[in-house]
């Protein structure tokens, strides 16, 4: 369209046209992320997965089979092998004759609580700790990043064997662990993120408008941090879900009676060969679960930063 | 130079000191006879409360004790076994091959894997080929550890059992090559898909920034071919983060591939600390515990001094 006519056209603008609203940076991320199939399919994953999780109590009412109930008479075979999918039991029983699908949905009650709970705890703790070290500087800097340095060097199995070894396994422990090592993931680039910020004008003004440094970091930086903060917890969360997972296959985690992913998975390791669904169902759950909230990170990254590239370097 | 090495090198002994202080703290602080009876377990009986407090000297004071923890692990004598009565080295010694060798082949395989993919993506980006490659990284990146070695395991006994490949111990490739690749294949392949998908993404991010720089226009103006451009310019200065890592992840998984151990049965380092940790047997995990520790330690010395040498401004920091 050239310049004549967008001013031929301008004088034929009837008077009552819409005004043109601006959108702000958060409408505008989230009409992107609408637009982000592989993203809202996640998105509705997640969703019924969370109903699942919440409604257990009321499929264990509707089937009458309560997580840790043994049914030896109509779980198990004669034989003495778990009975497979039906109408009794949806998914199949597991070798106790403990009902799959009950015992699944209250196991993504503890894989939703450790993997959210872990991370908002690693939320908090790494906002304050990164932009304290990032705003203030100096020797405090010098001694987060140094232990920051340490934490992310150290696998974490290893810390939670010698941890459980010393203290004995239990949830808070494992949730402890696992916020632990993501807070330090956390807390490194929320540093980062301090320190780019801390240069910039708008800065420069809260200080010389007399703001002291605990209201310029909480007022003026936070509101920035936002987006990778967003991006990065919701790529954690997946993170501690399958260490929680781990941590419970290998024993490390919650009681091994307890009905979670990891443990249902270590219990099924001597019956699968014969009852595939005990390693297919929760695994296809565990593994929905994760792909769904790594595809919803990369989708918000994506809306938050057009220019973001898909696959970011770095682990 | 040698100052900064001097530097890393005190650095790394801090931090071993550190660790095995917190090791000594969590395990041994507290009253004698609570110490004694967690060492033994809960249904230990008297006399061995007091031979284990009488041998490890817990009547003494924390500071003796705390001096002898030390000054044994400086000598190498990590203690001895509860439940096999063998002295701790001896069974790391014995548990070490397996991780080895576990490893070291299933690095070979993540990173001719994951550079090739990386730099399949990196020079096509947003072709199909980019395209599987990422859905594939998100599917490893997604799928736990021991999921993929439990359908590994699986696959190979119910429905290829022709193949023969079957999880259990380690055997040596000098005994018996034709059990040595029958055990240690499905554990390579399942630990280097997981660090493959790993080092694709580091691969393929390194590469899109490195051919993005100035210097890699001007090889394509002096007419050098593509292939040189992208393997000679690109791939060489891309490397040194994909290195970097790498000498991080070995150092990491040498000190015990504790789930891929686990699903396989392979008995190395890393199923040597589960099964102490069932067992309660402190004195075997306290000693694999300090041992993965200087693992990571040297790995993380060695990455920092070889990086310093390809990026000098490394050295100022």
């Amino acid at each position: 369209m050239s310049l004549t006519d967008a001013s031929a056209e301008a004088e034929h603008v009837p008077e009552e046209a819409p005004a043109v609203r601006g959108k702000g940076p958060w409408r505008l991320a989230w009409e992107r992320l609408a637009r982000d199939r592989a993203a809202m399919v996640s998105l509705g994953v997640i969703a019924v997965i969370v109903l699942l999780a919440l409604l257990a109590p009321v499929f264990a009412a509707i089937t009458g089979h309560d997580p840790q109930a043994q049914f030896p008479e109509t779980g198990l075979t004669p034989e003495g092998l778990p009975v497979g999918p039906g109408s009794d039991f949806w998914l199949g029983a597991d070798s106790l004759g403990r009902d799959l699908f009950i015992r699944i949905l209250y196991g993504a009650r503890i894989s939703l609580l450790v993997g959210l709970l872990s991370t908002l705890l690693a939320t908090v703790f790494g906002i304050v700790a990164g932009m304290v070290a990032g705003f203030y500087g100096g020797w405090v800097d010098g001694v987060l990043a140094r232990v920051l340095d340490v934490v992310l060097s150290f696998p974490y199995l290893l810390v939670a064997i010698v941890l459980v070894a010393a203290l004995g396994a239990s949830v808070p422990l494992m949730i402890f662990v696992i916020a632990f090592f993501s807070f330090a993931a956390m807390a490194r680039v929320v540093r980062g993120q301090t320190i780019a910020y801390k240069e910039r004008e708008f800065i420069e003004a809260a200080r010389s408008m007399g703001a002291g440094k605990v209201r310029t970091m909480f007022v003026d930086v936070v509101p920035n941090l936002i987006a990778p903060v967003t991006v990065l917890a919701t790529l954690l969360i997946p993170t501690s879900i399958v260490f929680e997972a781990t941590l419970s296959f290998l024993g490390l985690g919650v009681d091994p009676r307890t009905a979670s992913w990891g443990a249902i998975l270590a219990d099924s390791v001597d019956f699968y060969r014969v009852a595939p669904g005990l390693l297919v169902f929760p695994a296809l759950m565990l593994l929905l679960t994760t792909l769904s909230f790594n595809l919803l990170g990369d989708g918000i990254r994506d809306a938050l930063d057009p220019r973001s590239d898909r696959l970011l370097p770095g682990k | 130079m040698t100052r900064f090495i001097i530097r890393r090198v005190l650095f790394g002994v801090i931090v071993l000191w550190l660790v095995a202080t917190t090791v000594f703290l969590l395990f041994f602080a507290g009253p004698a006879d609570n110490v004694a009876r967690r060492l033994a377990g809960p249904r230990a009986p008297m006399e061995v409360i007091e031979q284990i407090k009488d041998t490890l000297g817990l009547n003494r004071s924390m500071w003796e004790q705390y001096a002898s923890f030390l000054g044994n692990l400086l000598h190498g004598d990590l203690g001895i076994s509860f439940i096999s009565q063998t002295p701790v080295t001896t069974l790391i010694m014995q548990s070490l091959p397996g991780t080895l060798w576990l490893v070291a082949g299933a690095a070979v395989l993540w990173m001719a894997a994951g550079i090739t993919g990386g730099v399949i993506s990196a020079v096509r980006p947003r072709s199909v080929l980019d395209r599987t490659t990422t859905v594939l990284v998100l599917a490893g990146i997604s799928l736990p550890t021991f999921v993929l070695g439990m359908l590994m395991v699986y696959l190979a006994l119910s429905v290829f059992p022709w193949t023969g490949l079957q999880p259990g111990p380690y055997i040596s490739p000098l005994l018996d090559l034709k059990g040595f690749l029958q055990v240690m294949i499905m554990p390579w392949v399942c630990l280097a898909v997981v660090q493959a998908a790993v080092y694709v993404r580091l691969t393929r991010g390194s590469m899109l920034d490195t051919l993005g720089e100035d210097y890699i226009r001007t090889a394509r103006a002096k007419g050098a071919p593509e292939r040189r451009v992208t393997y000679r310019h690109g791939l060489r200065a891309a490397l040194t983060p994909v290195v970097t890592q790498f000498g991080v992840d070995i150092g990491t998984l040498l000190g015990g591939v504790v789930v891929t151990e686990s699903v396989f049965g392979l008995q190395g380092l890393g199923q040597l600390m589960i099964r102490s940790v069932r067992y309660g047997d402190l004195p075997v995990i306290i000693g694999a515990a300090i041992l993965a520790s200087a693992f990571i330690v040297v790995a993380n010395i060695v990455v920092d001094v070889a990086y310093s040498f390809l990026d000098p401004r490394v050295r100022l920091a």
